[in-house]
């Protein structure tokens, strides 16, 4: 556990220190989200149909940036060899790396909601169900997307390889997320349904995704 | 292999608790890949390591220390932290670790970003480690490169001191490792007589 908890904690000073990629995320997600009313023109009705759909995207997208850095920083320092050679198991290892990366980028992405929800004109019930169901579902986006993380280590390939791999993974946790912030608002199904959908694509990819991850960067050792 | 491409065979050797073992030859002779074959980082194409004795339930790669070409140091963490993050990871004693940063003459650094050391700092940094969670087989590859002289006499005390309490070292050198009946074993030339003597490795 000390080992997990070592990782954890160095994996966040890491990325709230200058050079770290924190604050990255949400910034980009504030400049999509702001982008798009000025691309679309003052429709209020049609912002507020497509707000959770805006808000969505752009925290899809915020999400995999500095995805790609995950393991590729640790494998170029040497600390991926020592890691491996750790008494931890590194599935639990690769989760808690991931929960790390969860925790600086995707959890400030649910935070921003209230903010950004304001410029779609978003109510305050749309705006909860889009924080709501950004919380369920970022982790899937985070976890899905290590497999791709580890995948660029063992490939030496990185950039523009991860969103090609992740993105078409990522599409069921964007139609359920969607979905389920929109029936809060206009319905007619009920919010479960979707929401329910979400979280167990969530709770799968938090098992899939370490041990994909772990058997990647296994493989890809040189 | 390495790269699909064969890089020794018919290596065969023994180190006992207690020894030190060169790993000799030209530049890419495979030092290296025997370091990280030994490490549990590499597998072998053919042949087999054993660890006879230390801990049971513990892997061969888990009771050793690899001190790589990098140095495995975070530059936006302190030397504090990032000593302090792999004495937590690699689960060492408290007691060892207090005392580390004074042994390799970094104490006055400790608060400073690892981004602001000299390649020497860092390397002194990475062999902190080893004696900040105590493993007892060290496997270091060429040790001694960017160290100055004092830096290298501090490495050659910290290897007998391990080697005197039973612990074991394979190193990979270019140099003498300044360790008095360091037993060697050249890469890349014609296979010398097997080793022989109850081994706790062995690697045909």
């Amino acid at each position: 556990m000390t080992a997990l908890w070592a990782i954890l904690l160095r994996d966040m000073r890491i990325a709230v220190r200058i050079g770290g990629g924190a604050l990255m995320g949400v910034l980009f997600f504030l400049a999509v989200v702001t982008l798009i009313p000025f691309a679309i023109g003052p429709d209020q009705a049609l912002l507020r149909k497509i707000g959770p759909a805006i808000l969505w995207l752009g925290a899809l997208l915020a999400s995999l940036l500095g995805l790609d850095r995950l393991f590729a920083a640790d494998h170029e320092d040497g600390s991926l060899d020592l890691i491996l050679m750790g008494a931890a198991s590194l599935e639990l290892t690769v989760a808690a790396k991931g929960l790390a990366h969860w925790i600086t980028t995707g959890l400030p992405l649910v935070l921003a909601v209230p903010v950004l929800g304001l410029l779609l004109d978003l109510d305050p019930l749309a705006i909860g169900a889009v924080a709501l169901t950004l919380l369920a579902g970022t982790p899937a986006l985070t976890f899905i997307g290590m497999i791709g993380a580890a995948l660029a280590v063992a490939l030496r390939r990185g950039g523009l390889l991860l969103p090609v791999l992740v993105l078409p993974l990522t599409v069921p946790v964007l139609i359920f997320g969607v979905s389920a912030a929109e029936t809060a608002v206009i319905g007619p199904l009920m919010f479960g349904t979707p929401f329910l959908i979400l979280c167990a694509l969530t709770l799968m990819s938090l098992v899939i995704g370490p041990f994909a991850a772990a058997a990647t960067l296994r493989q890809g050792l040189d | 292999m390495r790269g699909g491409r064969e890089v020794f065979e018919g290596v065969n050797f023994t180190v006992a608790g207690g020894e030190a073992l060169a790993v000799t030859g030209r530049n890419g002779a495979g030092k290296t890949t025997l370091l990280r074959l030994i490490a549990g980082l590499l597998e072998p194409a053919q042949g087999r390591l054993e660890l006879t004795g230390g801990a049971a339930d513990a892997t061969l790669p888990e009771q050793a220390h690899y001190l790589g070409h990098r140095d495995a140091l975070k530059p936006a963490l302190s030397v504090q932290e990032n000593l302090a993050f792999w004495h937590a990871f690699f689960g060492g004693h408290d007691a060892s670790a207090a005392g580390a940063l004074e042994t390799v003459g970094l104490a006055d650094l400790a608060g400073l970003p690892a981004a602001y050391l000299s390649a020497g700092q860092r390397r002194r940094l990475a062999i902190a480690r080893l004696i900040a969670a105590p493993r007892p087989i060290w496997l270091l590859d060429e040790p001694t490169a960017a160290l100055d002289t004092a830096g290298q006499g501090r490495l050659v005390e910290l290897m007998r001191a391990h080697l005197d309490h039973g612990g074991l070292i394979v190193a990979a050198t270019h140099g003498p490792l300044g360790l008095g009946g360091v037993k060697e074993l050249r890469l890349g030339d014609p296979v010398p007589p097997a080793a022989t003597g109850g081994g706790e490795k062995s690697a045909p």
